[in-house]
C-alpha cells in the first residue's frame, strides 16, 4: 500500500481538466498554410495513401481520415502541412475528416448531432463498451486495452467494457475489415441492443489506411456497419479514443465537440478561453448525475456553456 | 532427385547439422512457383530453394520430415493452390473455405466431450482468432485454432510498393512489434543495396527496439496478472507500459516508435534529451524491479503458472521456438547475439540465465531476465549516442533491383522478411513473424492443464494475432 501511496495520483483528470499529454499529442497531418504551395506542386504524390488532393483550381485538401500519420508530407513541405495537436481527431462524419472543411459538408451536421444526441441522452453516465477487431495490426487495441489502465481509467466516466454484445451500447471497431470478420463483426453488431453507437478506431476502421486496398480487406468498416463516429490514428492515442467516446456521448466540453478549453485544438485554431476549466475540474465530467437527461455538454459551467448557448 | 524432394534433403541434412528452419515461403514464378526454405545459422540467414515444374498441382509435404513446416506448408496451400503430399492436415490456415466457420471439427471422440468454440469476438480487449477447444468439461485433451478471420492479404499488398513506402507497411504488419518490423524490411533492403547504417542511426535503433521489447514485456506481465485477478499489480505494469510508451512518443512523436526507421538509417535523433532519458530509464527500472520482486513473492500468482503450459527443451528445439517461448524452453537463437545488426554489433549484450521450465512461470521469469538486458542496453545505447559525434542518421540507400533476407529480434522472436525489388519497387515481400511460427506450438502445452489455466498460456506466449495471418 505504501508503495502506492508514494506514487501520487496518475490518474488524468482529462477532460475536465488539461492534460499536458494530451495536448501535445500528435494528430493527424493538416495544412498549415495551403497558399504555399505553387502551381505545377504535385503534393498528392507525397502521401503514400492518397491522403492529399490538389485540384485544379489550386486548392489543397487532406482526408485526415486516410492519413496514417507517416509524416512524410510534413518532412518535406513544412511550409505546406504540419501536424495537428491535441485529441480531438474524430468526426461524426466521414466527410468532416477532411481539412479544410468542404464548404455544405456541415449542413446537416446538426441534424446528426441531434440524432446522435437522442440515442445516446439514455446511457447518461453508465456506458458500456464492446470492442471487435476486423483486421487490425494490434496496436489499436493496445491503445483500447490502455483506457483501463489506472492512468486513463475510463471507469472514472461511468465507462465501462462488456463481454456480451446484449450489454454494450458502443461498438469499437478496429482494422481495415478483413473479409473474414465482416460477418462475425455485423453479428456482434446485430446482437447489439438499440440504441448503440459505432466508433471507427484507426485509419485503418476509417479508410483501410495502407492496408488497403487489398483483396483481403474492405477499405474500412463503414461499408459493413453505419459508423457513427470517425476516429483516425496509426493508431490513435488513448486520449483520442476518450475523446471519440466522449463526443459519441455528447458529454465534451465543448459545443460541437470541439475543444473549448482545456487542451490545444488543432493546428490554425488558437487555445479557447481556459476560465472554466478549473472550477468545473472536481465534479465537471464525471460524477454528475443526469437527472434532467440532458446531455453534459449543456450543464458545463463557463465559456464552454457560453458557446453552447450560441449554438443553439 | 529433383525439384521438391531434393530441396527438402538439403533442408533436413541441414537441420540435423545444427541449424534453425526458419520458415518456409513460395513465390510464384513465370517458371513455376519457387520454394524457398530459410535456415538460420551463426553466420546469418541461408535460403535453399526449388523450382517446381509449370504446372504442376502437387509436391511431395516437407512436414512428415519436419514438423515445424505444418503451418508453413497449409499457408503456401491457401495462397498458391498447390498441394503438398502427405501433409497431414491440409486444413485451410489463412483463408477460410465458405461454409468452414459453422463448422465444429471433432478431434477427440468420447462420451461427454464436447468442443467450445471460443472467439473470433472474446471477451475483452482482443485480436481475432477462434479457439476451438475439445474438452470432456476441464481438461483440454485438444485444441485448435482458426487464425483466419483477420487475414489482411499483406504480402500481396507489398508488391508494387516503392521501396520507401514498404516500410510504411512493415510498420503496420504487426503493431506490437512495429520497430522490430521495419527493421528486418530495412536489413533487407540495405543488404541489397550493400550499406551499413551510420553509427548513431544504429544506436537510435538500438533504443526504440529495446523500448518496444519493455513495452510488450511489460504487456504480457500485466495480462497474467489480470488473468490471476491480481488488480494491484495489473494497474501497476499497466502504469509502466503507459511510461515506456510515452516515453517512445516524447522520443519521435508515435508510441509504437513509427516513423523513425527507414532503409538507410533513421529520420531523427530522438528528441529526448540523454540526460533527461537516461534519468527516466533509470527511474522506470527501480520502479519495475521492485514491483517484479513483488509479484514474483505472490506464492498464490506463482502457483497459477508453476507448471501450466509446458514446452518440453525437445519439442521446443526440434521447432525451433523463437523468443521468449523458446529461451524458456531451453532453446535460445537470439538475433541480436547470433546475427547481430545495427547497434548491437558493438553493444554489451550480456549472456541470459539459462532457462529450461518451459512452463508459464520460466516464461514470465525469462521477460524478466530479458527485461534487465534491454535496460541495460538503453543505458549503454543512450551513452554511445550522447557521445557519437552528430552526423548524417541516414545513408544513401538506392536500390533498383534484387533479393535479400533481413531479421530482427522482435519482443516475441525473430522476424524475417523475404524481399525482392526490381526497378526500384516490391516484387515480392514476405514477412515472416515470430508469432506466425511459434502459434503453432500452442497446439502442444496444455497437457495436463484445465480450462481456467487457457488465458495465463495464452499470456504467457505474448503473441499477436495480426502477424500470423497476415
Amino acid at each position: 500500500m505504501l508503495r502506492g501511496l508514494r506514487n501520487g495520483v496518475v490518474t488524468t483528470r482529462w477532460p475536465a481538466r488539461p492534460d499536458a499529454y494530451a495536448s501535445e499529442w500528435r494528430g493527424p497531418a493538416t495544412l498549415r498554410d495551403p497558399l504555399a504551395a505553387r502551381a505545377g506542386d504535385d503534393l498528392g504524390l507525397l502521401c503514400p495513401t492518397q491522403a492529399i488532393s490538389s485540384h485544379t483550381d489550386g486548392s489543397l485538401h487532406i482526408d485526415q481520415g486516410k492519413c496514417i500519420l507517416c509524416g512524410r508530407c510534413v518532412a518535406q513541405r513544412p511550409d505546406v502541412f504540419g501536424w495537428s495537436a491535441g485529441p480531438a481527431a474524430a468526426g461524426l462524419t466521414r466527410e468532416g475528416l477532411v481539412v479544410p472543411q468542404i464548404p455544405d459538408s456541415n449542413a446537416n451536421l446538426a441534424a446528426i448531432r441531434a440524432g446522435l444526441r437522442a440515442r445516446t441522452a439514455a446511457l447518461r453516465r453508465s456506458v458500456h463498451l464492446r470492442h471487435v477487431d476486423a483486421g487490425s495490426d494490434g496496436a489499436e487495441e493496445q491503445e483500447i486495452q490502455a483506457l483501463l489502465n489506472p492512468v486513463y481509467d475510463v471507469h472514472r466516466l461511468g465507462i465501462f467494457f462488456t463481454a456480451s454484445p446484449r450489454h454494450a451500447d458502443v461498438l469499437l471497431v478496429t482494422g481495415a475489415g478483413a473479409r473474414g470478420m465482416l460477418a462475425p463483426l455485423r453479428r456482434t453488431y446485430d446482437g447489439m441492443p438499440d440504441p448503440k453507437i459505432v466508433i471507427a478506431v484507426g485509419s485503418d476502421a476509417v479508410s483501410g489506411g495502407l492496408v488497403s486496398p487489398s483483396d483481403a480487406t474492405s477499405g474500412g468498416v463503414g461499408g459493413a456497419i453505419p459508423v457513427d463516429v470517425w476516429l483516425p490514428g496509426s493508431p490513435p492515442s488513448p486520449f483520442g479514443i476518450l475523446h471519440a467516446l466522449l463526443l459519441a456521448l455528447g458529454r465534451l466540453p465543448g459545443a460541437d465537440g470541439r475543444p473549448a478549453s482545456g487542451w490545444q485544438p488543432r493546428a490554425g485554431r488558437q487555445r479557447g478561453p481556459d476560465g472554466g476549466s478549473g472550477a468545473d475540474g472536481q465534479s465537471g465530467a464525471d460524477g454528475q448525475s443526469g437527472a434532467d437527461g440532458q446531455s453534459g455538454a449543456d450543464r458545463q459551467p463557463g465559456p464552454s456553456r457560453r458557446d453552447q448557448g450560441e449554438s443553439r | 532427385m529433383t525439384g521438391a524432394a531434393a530441396l527438402w534433403d538439403s533442408v533436413t541434412r541441414q537441420v540435423a547439422e545444427g541449424r534453425r528452419f526458419a520458415g518456409l515461403m513460395a513465390t510464384q514464378r513465370p517458371g513455376g512457383i519457387l520454394l524457398s526454405a530459410h535456415l538460420a545459422g551463426a553466420t546469418g540467414i541461408v535460403t535453399a530453394e526449388a523450382t517446381l515444374p509449370p504446372g504442376a498441382a502437387s509436391y511431395p509435404a516437407l512436414t512428415p520430415m519436419l514438423g515445424a513446416a505444418f503451418w508453413y506448408e497449409r499457408e503456401i496451400h491457401d495462397l498458391f493452390g498447390i498441394v503438398p503430399e502427405g501433409h497431414p492436415r491440409l486444413a485451410p490456415l489463412i483463408r477460410p473455405r465458405a461454409g468452414d466457420e459453422h463448422l465444429l471439427p471433432r478431434h477427440v471422440l468420447g462420451p461427454g466431450l464436447f468442443t467450445i468454440p471460443h472467439g473470433p469476438v472474446r471477451s475483452g480487449v482482443l485480436e481475432s482468432i477462434e479457439y476451438l477447444v475439445e474438452t470432456p468439461g476441464e481438461d483440454i485433451p485438444h485444441l485448435n485454432m482458426r487464425v483466419h478471420y483477420k487475414h489482411r492479404g499483406i504480402e500481396r499488398r507489398f508488391e508494387g510498393m516503392t521501396v520507401a513506402d514498404g516500410v510504411l507497411l512493415a510498420e503496420r504488419t504487426e503493431g506490437v512489434a512495429s520497430v522490430a518490423h521495419a527493421l528486418a524490411y530495412c536489413h533487407a533492403i540495405e543488404r541489397m543495396a550493400g550499406v551499413t547504417v551510420p553509427w548513431p542511426a544504429g544506436l537510435v535503433r538500438v533504443l526504440h527496439a529495446e523500448l518496444e521489447r519493455a513495452a510488450s514485456h511489460l504487456d504480457t506481465a500485466a495480462r497474467l496478472c489480470d488473468a490471476a485477478g491480481l488488480a494491484v499489480a495489473t494497474a501497476r505494469f499497466g502504469v509502466h507500459k503507459e511510461q515506456v510508451l510515452r516515453l517512445v512518443s516524447r522520443m519521435c512523436g508515435s508510441r509504437f516508435g513509427r516513423g523513425v526507421v527507414v532503409p538507410g538509417g533513421v529520420t531523427a535523433r530522438p528528441q529526448v534529451p540523454a540526460a533527461e532519458f537516461l534519468a527516466e530509464i533509470g527511474r522506470m527500472e527501480r520502479a519495475v524491479n521492485a514491483d517484479a520482486a513483488a509479484l514474483m513473492g505472490t506464492a498464490s500468482f506463482l502457483d497459477r503458472l508453476r507448471g501450466t503450459g509446458p514446452l518440453s527443451p525437445e519439442r521446443a528445439r526440434e521447432h525451433g521456438a523463437l523468443g521468449p517461448i523458446g529461451k524458456a524452453s531451453g532453446f535460445s537463437d537470439d538475433a541480436r547475439l547470433v546475427r547481430p545488426y545495427d547497434g548491437y554489433l558493438r553493444l554489451g549484450l550480456g549472456r541470459l540465465p539459462e532457462h529450461s521450465g518451459g512452463d508459464a512461470l520460466t516464461r514470465l521469469r525469462l521477460r524478466w531476465d530479458e527485461l534487465r538486458q534491454s535496460f541495460h542496453l538503453l543505458h549503454q545505447a543512450a551513452d554511445e549516442l550522447s557521445a557519437a559525434p552528430d552526423g548524417p542518421l541516414r545513408g544513401e540507400c538506392a536500390v533498383t533491383g534484387g533479393r535479400a533476407v533481413g531479421w530482427a529480434e522482435a519482443p516475441q522472436g525473430e522476424v524475417l522478411y523475404d524481399t525482392a525489388v526490381a526497378d526500384g519497387r516490391l516484387i515480392r515481400c514476405r514477412p515472416r513473424s515470430a508469432s506466425f511460427h511459434n502459434l503453432v506450438l500452442f497446439h502442444e502445452v496444455f497437457a495436463g492443464d484445465i480450462l481456467t489455466d487457457f488465458p495465463f498460456i495464452e499470456a504467457s506466449f505474448g503473441l499477436s494475432v495480426a502477424g500470423v495471418a497476415l
